[in-house]
């Protein structure tokens, strides 16, 4: 059944318009195919808001209760980030090979796998190895996108900062994560990982 | 003469809440005396001292000041921020000092792995300082100012 279904779809795809002009199809279509993209870029973005993220209770009361307390939320010069400042790629393949990887999140929200604080704390390690992961493999740049290193003035850091910065970072031997874990949320228990 | 003493037990009792109460109105506080009720303006906090320099204790047993800013260090089950630099392992790359070997005995002496439990909240001694000028005067010296006074005391009589 299915074949013949496919074959008569096919067939249709292949026959020449009848009704409606050359003309007709090609604008409508490009209309349309206007109306689509924008549509989708629309709720493409709408789902990459602070808004949508803490939508669900697993991000609102324990992601972004603690980034609350941090420097990345409130500071002297009022320029903070959201969620998807650190967590979505900015270039648009990226961005959309990470939107389907967190469908997985959707199936997580709807069965409750981190529904408690517990079970929060629990996963916790686990949750932060992946961003670790994933900021040491495309070498911190959800930071850099606003933390430039040819921008830094090594002279106005304080003494330890300026050291390891001229350095370390400047080698490219370390990347921001390597040392700035847990910045923005609590850390996890930390035996056993590089630096702690 | 039941009556009498319960009469003289309530008395010295309200003239003792009277003095305490006066008593409390005339200390001064770091509120300057402002009723509960009302909101003082409150002084601008300060900067916290962030240099990094190593500030010679007061005495010798005096928990060494830290030197730098603190700010979100997380202490608890998981993790020490601290001891991320100050614990014996990681001091060759931090170059920062190693917590004291005083902090890796338990209460009866014995020395552990690791730091003790009971030594493991930092900031219960170890404090960072104010950029500010202190809101109590202190008039503490320490040992040597006061051997060196002594001296020149028998010196000149």
């Amino acid at each position: 059944m299915w074949k013949k279904i496919l074959i008569n779809f096919w067939r249709t795809l292949r026959r020449p318009s009848v009704h409606y002009s050359l003309g007709f199809l090609v604008i409508g279509g490009f209309i349309a195919g206007v109306i689509f993209w924008g549509g989708f870029n629309t709720a493409l973005e709408l789902t990459n808001t602070e808004t949508f993220c803490i939508s669900c209770h697993e991000m609102r009361d324990n992601s972004y209760e603690e980034l609350k307390a941090t420097v990345h939320f409130s500071n002297r010069s009022g320029v903070r980030a959201t969620c998807p400042d650190c967590h979505v790629p900015h270039n648009w393949t990226d961005k959309l090979a990470r939107k389907m990887q967190a469908s997985r999140e959707l199936w997580g929200t709807i069965f409750g796998t981190i529904n408690t604080r517990e079970k929060f704390q629990a996963q916790r390690r686990s949750l932060a190895e992946h961003e670790w992961v994933r900021l040491k493999a495309n070498d911190s740049l959800e930071c850099r996108n606003c933390h430039h290193f040819d921008y830094m003035d090594f002279t106005l850091q304080n003494t330890r900062a300026e050291e390891q910065h001229s350095t370390s970072l400047a080698s490219g031997e370390k990347t921001c994560i390597d040392c700035h874990k847990g910045i923005a949320h609590e850390l996890p228990d930390m035996r056993g990982v590089e630096g702690w | 003469m039941k009556n009498l003493i319960l009469v003289i037990i309530s008395l010295s009792l309200l003239f003792l809440s009277f003095t305490l109460t006066a008593q409390a109105d005339e200390i001064a506080t770091l509120r300057d005396a402002t009723a509960i009720s009302e909101q003082e303006k409150p002084n601008a906090i300060p900067k916290i001292v962030n240099t990094d320099i190593l500030q010679a204790r007061n005495y010798p047993m005096q928990p060494p000041l830290i030197p730098h800013k603190i700010r979100n260090y997380q202490i608890d089950l998981e993790v020490n921020k601290c001891l991320s630099c100050h614990s014996r392992s990681r001091t060759q790359d931090s170059q920062a000092p190693m917590v004291s070997v005083t902090h890796f005995m338990d209460r009866d002496g014995n020395f552990l792995a690791e730091v003790s439990p009971r030594r493991y909240f930092c900031n219960q001694c170890h404090v960072p300082q104010a950029d500010i000028m202190p809101l109590v005067g202190n008039t503490f010296k320490d040992m040597h100012t006061l051997m060196k006074e002594r001296v020149n005391d028998m010196r000149m009589p």
